[in-house]
């Protein structure tokens, strides 16, 4: 009995001695971050496309903060799928903010406890300084003579998407090829679930992000069609030169509005509330909606919208809150496990 | 007092101060960390634990990586085989510098390959334009792949046992009349199989768990192209803990399976290294 | 012994004409080792060469000197310097426990050893999230006390240490298992002490065991992907090792850079594979040497 009990006794022991090693280390590396007034550090975990985005923003509110406050920030960026991200935030990834591509992910990080539920009431806008909606991108010329989400259920067109069930784009890719069927068929359920089963039966890769996809179609020359950001398909053409894609604008899209929030107990034991605002309303600023609408996200600001009419096409847009009745209600029903993307995709 | 009869008597020192050590940080380690995936997934009711590890999407998950995985140790069998020989019985010029490359994959980082990998067999790739079929993105691309990382194992076991052979029993045989193909067939062959055997198997569990090679080149698709290891993930990124420790819990329970499988294989072939 | 090689020591080599291919049969057989290993190998090796010097060696300098990949090769050398000398440390010790006494549970310690071979790389991240995680064993705890260990460098090191766990230890077991004790029985009834007969006549003759382990070792926790991929958080220019920040260049576009990064792996690769080589040579001559004795 005593030698098995000491066997037993070796992981506890153990555990308690690997904190204790851990915790100095970690406590020492902290400690600075948080202790000086003079210069403070933000962590905003991010999702795939706003790479560019924010690492603009991010020196034009260091510049702001120091200005206004004589603090020096430093804003340390992760970026990843959203639901990747949203994963990590709650696993504990120290994020003063999150700015992540749906609302449904930072309900989850809310869901664990790390922010109030109410958190998207905080900013104006449903806390979305900017929106975007889901273009497809074809390749130059449209050899496949792609106009709207139809010529996407046709057999022998190839598509490129990111998978729904990881990736916060394609849940609105999925989301805006359905209310274009919804309006089609008139709300009759089963011919939306026949006809959004025809275009991912299209799908040639579903990467788990968007930038992978976008990669993939890009880059490899895989696929006739992207369903992408619109932002991320501008890019594609500034990056990789516009003799070689075209933006087709669909007649009905989806307003995608990828929210931002502080994660309050983290910024709490930081001590980075005050600067964690402050990052997020700058966004919200002239000078942050205009950097915003140069990395092809629409501002929410009407006239800086204005300004950038030219670059964003006209699009019917059909929005989360009105016709999917909010992100928790579509996430259960459409891409939950047994919801109607399994349903679509999952052969049973 | 009782503990000295943990162990036979030693004059050697240091059993305690080792052993504890060994025992401290494996405990610490491996058995804690791993503890983690069965407490987890016992918090499951076995009717939930079953559904989750065998939903289509899961099974097709193992269908592919188990499939992939026997097909890239299979082919690195019969290369391997091929190599070992090549670079034991003859002599050719730059054998010194392949025979150090073949240990390439074991040093090459699994992402580096992958984005190599993915970059030649695309379909604008350099290999990938000229065949015929699609290379990367297909279960076809996640075999070369398992391939790449796998190969040094086969070579690595055979080549010590055919170092060894006594060349004296193929003459013997060639005396006694059998032409080359049957003397390899009936005296070299059964000499090497214990050996290419477990380099397969070797192959095969790295395969099996390979992750930084084949994401790039898998393209990821639910039912078609998604390993089970990026499955666990993904199932992670959906908030799906629960789903993640399941998945993980059979694939460590099959991790053990093979590990005893291989050292038992392992014991077989030292054995016939050493008669 | 999964998922490791033992040390090749030179062998003896012997001809005969009479049982031996002819011409045209061994040709074809190099012939075709060789366009597998040309196809397998050197083509992928040699695909990252040129995609990283692609748009010229002034993009290629740019992106090795860019202050996240600087901050990216820090961060591994700091996981290397952590990881290789306790995994050593452990390798010694369990090789000495296992070779130079009988105990119960033996058999059980050796495939625990080996165990981490055969894990997948995803398995060895994700026990260490739902270790430390949040919402893990520890995790309130850890929130408390503001302790990062995953997305933090400790939790690198932690995954880093697992899966690069076996590699001295199962390089030292067969080498110690075949030198048997006689050496240092003998030093102690000499009147040696412990550590003396230790230091004097054990590590002189694991010397290139150890070596080669050790490499082998640093090889991986270089190159380890997988594992820590999840438990690191992607912070860029905090916890991105090498691997990570090539996965990072290559989703952003910057192909050329995302290649130039994993020309300078492949390099330190090819170095690891010189070093065993050298190693090799060095223990087969020593081979040679006792037989001569």
């Amino acid at each position: 009995m005593k030698k098995k009990f000491t066997k037993f006794s070796w992981p506890v022991l153990t555990a308690a001695l690997l904190l204790s090693a851990c915790g100095g280390d970690g406590q020492s590396a902290d400690g600075e971050a948080s202790g000086s007034q003079e210069s403070v550090e933000l962590l905003n975990v991010s999702y795939d496309p706003t790479r560019e985005l924010y690492d603009e923003f991010n020196e034009a509110f260091a510049a702001h903060w120091k200005e206004e406050n004589g603090q020096d920030v430093t804003i340390q960026q992760s970026h990843g799928g959203s639901g990747k991200q949203g994963r990590s935030v709650i696993d504990g990834l120290g994020a003063d903010v999150v700015t992540l591509a749906l609302a449904g992910d930072i309900d989850q990080i809310s869901k664990a406890g790390l922010l109030a539920e109410d958190w998207q009431t905080r900013l104006d806008d449903n806390s979305t300084p900017y929106t975007s909606t889901i273009v497809l991108l074809v390749r130059k010329g449209n050899p496949k003579d792609i106009q709207d989400w139809d010529d996407l259920a046709k057999e022998d067109v190839s598509i490129i998407t990111p998978n729904p069930k990881t990736s916060g784009g394609a849940r609105w890719n999925y989301l805006a090829a359905w209310a274009y069927a919804d309006q089609k068929f008139g709300g009759d359920e089963e011919k939306i679930k026949s006809f959004v089963g025809d275009i991912f039966r299209n799908v040639e890769v579903l990467d788990s992000g968007a930038r992978g996809a976008t990669t993939t179609f890009v880059e490899r020359g895989i696929g006739d069609v992207l369903i992408a950001w619109e932002n991320e398909a501008f890019l594609s053409i500034n990056e990789l030169g516009d003799d070689k894609f075209e933006i087709v604008a669909p007649s009905i899209s989806i307003l995608a509005e990828p929210p931002v929030a502080v994660v309050d107990r983290v910024a709490e034991r930081n001590g980075t509330t005050e600067v964690a605002e402050g990052y997020l309303e700058y966004l919200y600023s002239d000078e942050g909606q205009e950097i915003a609408a140069k990395h092809y996200y629409r501002p929410r600001n009407e006239e800086i919208l204005a300004e950038y009419a030219d670059q964003f096409p006209e699009i019917n847009l059909v929005t989360i809150d009105e016709d999917f009745g909010g992100w928790s209600e579509a996430q259960a029903k459409h891409f939950d496990d047994g919801g109607t993307f399994d349903e679509i995709y999952v052969p049973q | 007092m009782k503990k000295l009869k943990l162990k036979k008597h030693s004059i050697l020192p240091g059993f305690g101060l080792s052993l504890g050590f060994t025992t401290f940080y494996i405990s610490l380690l491996i058995l804690l960390p791993l503890s983690m995936i069965f407490i987890n997934t016992a918090s499951m009711s076995w009717q939930d634990f079953w559904t989750t590890v065998t939903e289509p999407r899961v099974m097709a998950s193992y269908r592919l990586s188990f499939g992939a995985s026997f097909a890239a140790a299979s082919i690195n069998v019969v290369f391997g085989v091929l190599i070992a020989w090549v670079l034991v019985r003859y002599s050719f010029p730059g054998k010194r510098l392949i025979d150090g490359l073949v240990d390439l994959p074991f040093a090459l980082p699994t992402a580096v390959a992958g984005i190599a990998l993915t970059t030649l067999y695309a379909e604008t790739g350099w290999v990938g334009q000229f065949l015929p079929f699609r290379v990367a993105f297909t279960p076809l691309g996640i075999t070369i792949a398992l391939t790449f990382i796998g190969l040094p194992f086969v070579v690595r076991m055979v080549q010590p046992v055919l170092q060894s052979f006594e060349k004296e029993t193929e003459e013997v045989s060639a005396i006694l009349g059998a032409t080359r193909l049957q003397t390899f067939r009936k005296v070299i062959l059964p000499e090497i199989f214990p050996a290419a055997l477990t380099g397969f198997a070797l192959a095969f569990a790295r395969a099996l768990g390979e992750y930084g090679s084949v994401v790039f080149i898998a393209g990821n698709m639910p039912m078609r192209t998604e390993i089970t290891p990026l499955l666990i993930l993904t199932k992670l990124e959906q908030y799906d803990y629960a789903g993640a420790t399941a998945i993980a819990a059979v694939m460590l329970v099959i991790s053990f399976v093979l590990l005893l499988l291989i050292n038992g294989l392992q014991w077989w072939t030292n054995k016939r290294i050493a008669h | 012994m999964a998922g490791q090689i033992p040390l090749q020591l030179g062998a003896k080599k012997t001809k005969s004409q009479s049982v031996t291919e002819p011409p045209w049969v061994r040709r074809v057989l190099i012939s075709a080792a060789l366009l597998f290993l040309a196809l397998f190998l050197v083509l992928p090796l040699t695909a990252i060469f040129i995609k990283a010097f692609e748009q010229g060696i002034d993009v290629y300098t740019a992106s090795i000197t860019h202050p996240d990949a600087l901050s990216a090769i820090k961060l591994t050398l700091l996981v290397v310097v952590l990881t290789v000398p306790l995994n050593a440390l452990f390798g010694v010790a369990a090789a000495w426990a296992i070779t130079k006494f009988d105990f119960r549970g033996k058999s059980i310690l050796v495939t625990l050893i080996d165990l981490p071979f055969a894990i997948s790389p995803i398995i060895a991240g994700l026990v260490f999230v739902l270790l430390f995680g949040s919402t893990g064993l520890f995790g309130d705890f850890l929130f408390e006390h503001n302790i990062q260990i995953i997305f933090a460098v400790p939790g690198i090191v932690l995954a880093t240490l697992f899966v690069t766990f076996p590699f001295v230890a199962r390089e030292l077991i067969p080498l110690m298992q075949a030198q048997g004790s006689a050496e240092e029985e003998a030093s102690l009834t000499l009147g040696a002490n412990g550590w003396k007969t230790f230091m004097r006549v054990t590590l002189p003759n694991i010397k290139w065991g150890l070596l080669y382990g050790i490499i082998l070792c640093n090889a991986r926790a270089i190159g380890e992907f997988g594992a820590v991929s999840v438990v690191s958080g992607h912070i860029r220019g905090l916890t991105n090792t090498m691997p990570l920040h090539i996965e990072i260049l290559y989703n952003e576009y910057q192909f050329s850079a995302a290649f130039a990064v994993a020309s300078l792996m492949s390099i330190l690769a090819i170095v690891t594979l010189i070093l065993k080589n050298i190693i090799e040579w060095k223990a087969a001559q020593r081979e040679q040497q006792e037989d001569v004795v």
